[in-house]
């Protein structure tokens, strides 16, 4: 072909007239300008995870949020992560956020301290059904650092807690060194109507609990299958197990919701890059009901 | 109707420019029918046509002196509009914070000349996905608005072209500011060509009073319908795009993925080259003194090992599952994510790929055989499908 | 060629099984034939079939959509495969392909539970058999999730 190569075809600057369109940020970017919010709190959960409460900067006001959403946060010079909202934004008026450090961007967002600005781009992406749960029992299951986008769901089901029939929630970790938040499931263990249970793949030394991955656990919880909303968060290997097995004991699969995770680089809708089949998980996601995620998780490499 | 001659065509390049835009258009460069930018009717490919074919594309020289008398280049407008680098801000650090810095880069403002049936149609579908969702992007509306688009009819459809099986072409519906098409002088069929003309907008109505036009005649009428009729009939390629969404939805296993796939490469050219495809990236950057930080925005294709990358590894790592989502993507799921096809049919995918690889023949191979059905293993004596060519 | 019966004779999960029982058996099964590549079951599917593994190799897999595809269990000739027949409401946990041709004797679940309701000392049979390789797999799916060897992936 005697063609220009693809890779000068595009990389080449467009001839262009007045303004250099190819360098110049022409209008407004928009929905990708993030709001500078400032660290007020850090608490280390784990020695990868770390818990920031956030609050605006001169920017203003919290944008309100529900559980089940997330954020697009950016550590200044090294990138942006999306992050799930880990709690419940009434609370406090802060905006709460649970990382753990994977790569460079979460690395450096696990390594902010008190004071120090963060970027906030969001909230997008829908939501777990709280509301939708009221009247009926509740499931919550989480495994790992699932539990994060979970916790503010359980908080604000506590808040009401008369809305609901029984609520049980049901965790596993990978050891007792990798719970996360065992403030909180202290509080909710010592509540007399809220179960609570928790399990981990492997224990060394004084672990009296539970050994073993979170489905069997399901025989613990005391909610009736015909009338129950289930939520699962963590990894996905481990939502698409307990979603069979509450099939398996009579929860209708749109009954079960889970949260899943893509590659995005945008949040909004507008990179191309958080595809799984015909669903955009930060539009269409992250919380998803099963009988529109099972088909297509089920497909190897979609 | 109206009709303008060449110097017509001239008048209407002057008034653009002069109007503030700049003009870009067809040109030939490196061997292949370039967008860039035109001063005149003179740096338009007069007397060229191409010859194209999956992974095959050639300049000709033609008999004529037309000026549109070919079929699309490698190029296609997204390139302006939606482009391939772009710096979405920069911030700097003040004390105990950072601040970002306002945008004040003025909107381009382009003409473009010689746009395609199937290019409008692209561009209508590019600007519903970046700017008709919950979180438009306010710099490809303003770039989109600021364009002035003078389409031109085909009469030449190339090799690779099937607008006509995706209702995107050979004519222009609507989307533009002027057509024109292009139709030899009846007196004199080796000379210059002229063109009919029409506005589809107040301010394609406010152009064409402004240059020296003529109302048309019935034979030029007459001729300018022939030329999209006659092109119609001549496309180099066709897809059956009935129930494509539902054929892909129920084809994810089907072993066509897997054969395509040890002849794609993953080069990506087709992404590049398709006037639809949109998907970018983001870089965070910051300077030497990590005082500065820029946002930058690049285009990238799904054909990319680590487009799918989470914490891990890629969702899509085979080549297979990259090359079903991309034509899943184009053709069916496109459809439930924007309400459109993805596809308009321009070739360019077909032309470009080193390969060849054709999405129509795809299509066809997937409608051909069924989709195999999974079941626990099969008689020893009957014969096996499935994983085997 | 060897009928069913003498192929489920020769195979090491039926040693010992009576003639009678393995005519009755027999009757539930026929052989199949998978190329590689192959799935003899995908998760989530219905799951009313057992399999005697006369040669070849299968991978017990789960898919992981960032790592990939992780076999959890290997399994070959002389094994045998697919229990979820035993309990409803019968369907697959995991995946299992095909590493190379293999050939199989598959079982219908329907059927074998109706001949182990019909003849309950059959079932008891089938049963401990069953349970003696599931045990194994247990133990040893236990020690594999020690991470004995430890390594780079270990914490």
């Amino acid at each position: 072909m005697t063609a220009p190569a693809p890779g000068s075809a595009v990389s080449e600057a467009p001839d262009a007239g007045p303004s250099d369109a190819g360098h110049a940020a022409a209008g407004a970017a928009g929905p990708m300008r993030t709001r500078v919010y400032a660290v007020r709190r850090t608490r280390r959960e784990t020695p990868d995870v770390l818990t920031l409460e956030l609050e605006p900067g001169v920017d203003g006001e919290v944008e309100a949020s529900a559980p089940g959403q997330f954020n697009m946060l950016y550590a200044f010079g090294v990138g942006e992560a999306p992050i799930s909202v880990s709690g419940d934004p009434g609370a406090s008026g802060r905006l709460v956020h649970t990382i753990r450090s994977v790569g460079a961007t979460t690395r450096a967002l696990c390594g902010l301290r008190r004071g120090d600005p963060v970027g906030v781009r969001g909230p997008y992406g829908t939501s777990w059904p709280v509301a939708e749960a009221e009247g009926r029992d509740v499931l919550a299951v989480a495994g790992g650092i699932g539990l994060a986008p979970l916790r503010g769901a359980f908080a604000r089901i506590l808040a009401r807690r008369d809305r609901y029939g029984r609520v049980s929630l049901l965790y596993g970790a990978r050891s007792p060194r990798d719970v996360v938040f065992e403030e909180d499931l202290r509080r909710w263990r010592s509540r007399f109507d809220v179960e609570v249970e928790i399990t981990v793949d492997h224990a060394v030394g004084l672990w009296r609990g539970h050994v073993g991955v979170v489905t069997p656990l399901l025989d613990y919880a005391h909610v009736d299958p015909d009338d129950c909303v289930a939520m699962l968060c963590g990894p996905e290997v481990m939502m698409r197990h307990v979603a069979r097995d509450l099939g398996r004991r009579g929860v209708a699969s749109d009954r079960i919701h889970v949260s899943l995770e893509r590659n995005m680089e945008c949040g909004v809708g507008l990179c191309g890059h958080c595809q799984l089949g015909g669903e955009l998980v930060c539009r269409d996601g992250p919380v998803f009901r099963w009988d529109r995620a099972e088909p297509l998780l089920r497909v190897r490499e979609l | 109707m109206h009709v303008i001659q060449r110097e017509g065509l001239d008048a209407l390049i002057r008034q653009l420019s002069a109007e503030g835009r700049t003009v870009l258009g067809p040109t030939v460069d490196g061997g292949a029918i370039a967008l860039g930018q035109i001063g005149s009717a003179r740096d338009l490919p007069e007397g060229w046509t191409d010859e194209q074919e999956g992974g095959f594309y050639r300049l000709r020289r033609r008999e004529d002196r037309a000026l549109f008398g070919y079929a699309v280049g490698p190029r296609s407008w997204k390139a302006w509009l939606h482009p391939a680098e772009m710096r979405l801000w920069r911030a700097r650090r003040t004390d105990g914070a950072f601040e970002l810095e306002a945008e004040d880069a003025p909107i381009p403002r382009y003409a473009f000349l010689g746009v395609r049936p199937c290019e409008l149609h692209a561009i209508r579908i590019q600007a519903h996905v970046l700017a008709g969702g919950a979180h438009p992007d306010p710099g490809y509306r303003a770039r989109r608005e600021e364009a002035f688009l003078v389409a031109v009819n085909c009469g030449e459809p190339g090799g690779t072209c099937f607008c006509a099986s995706m209702g995107t072409g050979p004519g222009a519906d609507d989307g533009y500011d002027l057509v024109l098409t292009e139709i030899p002088d009846p007196g004199d069929p080796g000379g210059a060509t002229r063109f009919t003309a029409e506005a589809g907008s107040a301010r394609g109505e406010e152009v064409l009073g402004r240059i020296p036009v003529r109302e048309a005649s019935s034979g030029e009428v007459d001729a300018a319908r022939a030329v999209v009729e006659e092109a119609a009939g001549r496309m180099g390629r066709s897809l059956g795009a009935e129930g494509l969404p539902e054929l892909l939805a129920a084809s994810p296993e089907h072993p066509r993925w897997g054969e395509t796939a040890e002849r794609c490469l993953a080069c990506g050219n087709c992404t590049l080259v398709c006037p639809t495809c949109f998907c970018t990236s983001v870089d965070d950057t910051t300077d030497l003194t990590g005082e500065v930080a820029e946002r930058w925005r690049r285009w990238d294709s799904c054909f990319a090992a680590d487009f799918s990358y989470i914490h891990g590894g890629s969702v899509r790592g085979s080549r297979a599952s990259r090359y079903r989502q991309w034509l899943t993507h184009k053709l069916g799921t496109w459809h439930e994510q924007f309400g459109t096809s993805g596809c308009v049919g321009c070739g360019r995918c077909i032309t470009w790929c080193p390969v060849g690889i054709d999405l129509t023949e795809e299509v066809a191979a997937l409608r051909r055989t069924p989709v195999p059905a999974a079941a626990p293993g099969r008689a020893a004596d009957a014969p096996t499908s499935g994983g085997e060519p | 060629m060897r009928g069913l019966e003498q192929l489920l004779a020769e195979h090491p999960f039926f040693e010992g099984m009576r003639g009678e029982d393995l005519a009755l058996i027999a009757g539930c099964g026929k052989n199949a034939r998978f190329g590689a590549g192959e799935y003899l079951f995908r998760e989530g599917e219905p799951a009313d079939h057992f399999f005697l593994l006369r040669s070849g190799m299968v991978s017990v897999e789960v898919h992981d959509p960032a790592r990939g595809t992780i076999t959890v269990l290997s399994a070959g000739e002389g094994e045998v495969l697919g229990f979820s027949w035993l309990m409803p409401p019968y369907h697959w946990v995991f995946d299992a392909r095909a590493l190379d041709l293999t050939r199989s004797v598959v079982f219908d679940g329907a059927c074998l539970r109706e001949k182990c309701e019909g003849d309950p000392r059959l079932g008891y049979d089938l049963l401990k058999r069953v349970t003696g390789v599931m045990m194994r797999r247990l133990e040893a799916a236990s020690v594999q999730l020690l991470d004995v060897y430890g390594g780079a992936a270990a914490s």
